[in-house]
């Protein structure tokens, strides 16, 4: 490789300062709507606009307020439910439509795409008429097909680029050596599709665990999620046990990470720790 | 002993027919029960619902929100009035001013991320999304207590004497246009990132050696090889923005109705579901004419879940 001039390094190292500046810069303003909410859930005024002063009281009175957890609880299964059936669903699809070619199939791969290519308002207008006019009554069911529905892309595209990057003469050659298809699925494929499975799956929480719009179309008066609750207070102003709800759920969300990381952390110690072993090994030898 | 070969021969070959017979009815079995579920889903729950969409767009409204099974197209001419020629062509304002403010702030975001290390940029990734995975409702109303005219911004700028009486900052075009760049930043940034990152430098290099200023650089190499990216970035920001309602009901205070609120009204205030499966069919047909463009254009619909 040729050398740099000097100049152009330093311009080189110029534009990473300055590209990094700004993106930091970029962040602390996503942020700063952020703090204010958890500022907020902070604030005595029940009028969640204007600041008095520093009260606890919310978190005292989310842990009692049973409606508040009732919502919470029906989120958190509508969100588990869609994401689990819209996992399993997209990723047998994805393997399965990659060779399959029937009748139909190419009006079937491209209607896949349809919840992320269309608006979303327009599937849940859709579904709606399609509930209401077989009669079907709206309620937990109609929600999780709804987000089901709009999940069912993301996986399948998730898995689908694992796929492409996947030797297929792995799979031929487990089936030739006498491995029947649901061990070579489970123990050839899957592994190789893990990471776009779960990226899939984890894509498909986060959204459903903030969906509003399907979920409005497709809710009777009795089920109430998170988001519906939220807007549906809008009118008055959102009340700060909600921020105080956030806040606890973002924490939750952000320790999560923080687990997955540090255990991620862990493991590539221990298999350069394993490695060097080796070198050290094949040295005696 | 020629004829014990040959029957040999005989035995095996049906055999293996026999083999390749099970063989292929397993392939057939197997592919059923992993293609069945999606492809029974996507009748169920995606194309037979459009198809009742298309159908109730064409049916006439009745008294009291009841649907009367009668084909008219007078769903379709009650769009061409003004009032519902403005609402659309406030959405189209509003998600272009969207759609490129968030390219703008966007592409140096995937720059300055591709320049990273592998993990750096994962973590960045991360912190981009966290706000959205809890609740972008209940941080977009953040953007309530900050732009009102007793707000955060409005104080402090008072505060510091650059201002002598508050601004209006809500309940106009330009919060909208805030909290719509706010929630579909962080989702536009990843397919420019991993298009830039994707990038390969060498061809920068060679741009440079050849004597060609950064500047041409830019906009004759790293630009056009990394416009899927920023198609992808486009198609994810302008197609949500036309249909979230959300953003312009919170901080729109009711001034700028778009497209989504219009159909949303249609199926609770209004009551006229035809006329809200007539606005839903449009809304899609204009983004399905988009979405082609961009295929065309080298897009791939895959890019869209990066």
């Amino acid at each position: 490789m040729k050398e740099k001039k000097p100049e152009e390094k330093v311009r080189g190292r110029g534009l990473r300062i300055v590209s990094r500046i700004y993106l930091a810069v970029v962040l602390i303003l996503l942020y700063a709507p952020v703090a204010v909410m958890i500022k907020y859930s902070f604030n005595k005024s029940r009028a969640n606009v204007t600041w008095q002063s520093f009260t606890t009281k919310w978190y005292v009175k989310l842990f009692s307020d049973g409606e508040l957890w009732h919502v919470f609880l029906t989120t958190l299964l509508v969100s588990v439910i869609a994401t689990l059936l819209g996992t399993v669903i997209g990723t047998m699809g994805a393997v399965g439509m990659r060779k399959a070619r029937f009748p139909g199939s190419k009006l079937i791969t491209n209607s896949i795409y349809f919840p992320i290519v269309i608006p979303e308002i327009v599937l849940a207008v859709a579904l709606l008429l399609l509930f209401n006019l077989q009669g079907i009554s709206l309620g937990l069911p109609t929600i999780i097909i709804g987000n089901t529905t709009l999940v069912l892309p993301y996986v399948y595209i998730t898995v689908k680029a694992r796929l492409v990057g996947m030797d297929p003469s792995i799979e031929e050659a487990s089936l030739d050596l006498g491995a029947d298809r649901l061990y070579t699925f489970l123990h050839i494929t899957m592994p190789a599709i893990w990471p776009g499975v779960m990226a899939g799956a984890f894509m498909s929480f986060s959204l459903v665990l903030d969906e509003l719009i399907m979920t409005s179309f497709l809710a009777d008066a009795a089920t109430v999620t998170l988001p519906i609750k939220v807007f549906s207070m809008l009118k008055k102003g959102i009340n700060p046990e909600i921020n105080a709800l956030t806040t606890i759920i973002l924490l939750a969300a952000f320790l999560m990470v923080v687990v997955y990381l540090a255990a991620d952390e862990m493991r590539n110690r221990r298999l350069k720790k394993m490695d060097a072993e080796q070198v050290r090994l094949n040295e005696t030898d | 002993m020629p004829e014990k070969t040959k029957t040999d021969n005989l035995e095996k070959s049906t055999k293996r027919r026999r083999h390749k017979r099970e063989q292929s009815v397993r392939a057939t079995i197997s592919n059923v029960i992993m293609c069945g579920p999606i492809t029974v889903w996507s009748v169920l729950f995606i194309l037979v619902p459009v198809g009742f969409l298309v159908f109730m767009s064409f049916m006439t409204k009745g008294p009291l929100g009841r649907i009367v099974y009668k084909f008219t197209l007078d769903n379709y001419k009650e769009m061409t009035k003004p009032v519902y020629f403005s609402v659309v062509s406030e959405s189209l304002v509003i998600a272009f001013w969207t759609t490129l403010i968030t390219v703008l702030m966007g592409y140096p975001m995937g720059v300055a991320m591709a320049k990273m290390k592998k993990k750096t940029s994962g973590l960045v990734t991360i912190a981009l999304m966290l706000p959205l995975w809890v609740s972008g409702l209940v941080i977009l109303y953040s953007f309530v207590i900050m732009l009102n005219t007793s707000g955060t911004i409005n104080s402090f700028l008072l505060r510091i004497g650059l201002l002598s009486k508050p601004l209006q900052l809500l309940y106009n075009r330009f919060a909208v246009i805030i909290g719509m760049v706010y929630m579909f930043l962080p989702f536009a940034v990843l397919p420019m990132y991993s298009s830039i990152e994707k990038l390969d430098p060498a061809l920068i290099e060679a741009s440079k050696d050849l004597g060609a200023k950064p500047v041409t650089t830019f906009f004759r190499v790293q630009l056009p090889l990394t416009s899927p990216g920023i198609f992808a970035a486009v198609i994810l920001t302008f197609i949500p923005c036309i249909g979230y309602y959300m953003v312009s009901d919170m901080l729109g205070g009711g001034q700028s109705m778009l497209v989504g609120n219009l159909i949303f009204r249609q199926f609770t205030i209004s009551r006229n579901w035809p006329f809200g499966a007539a606005l839903s069919v449009v809304l899609a047909v204009i983004i399905l004419v988009m979405v082609k463009i961009y295929t065309k254009l080298g897009g791939s619909l895959d890019d869209l879940a990066a």
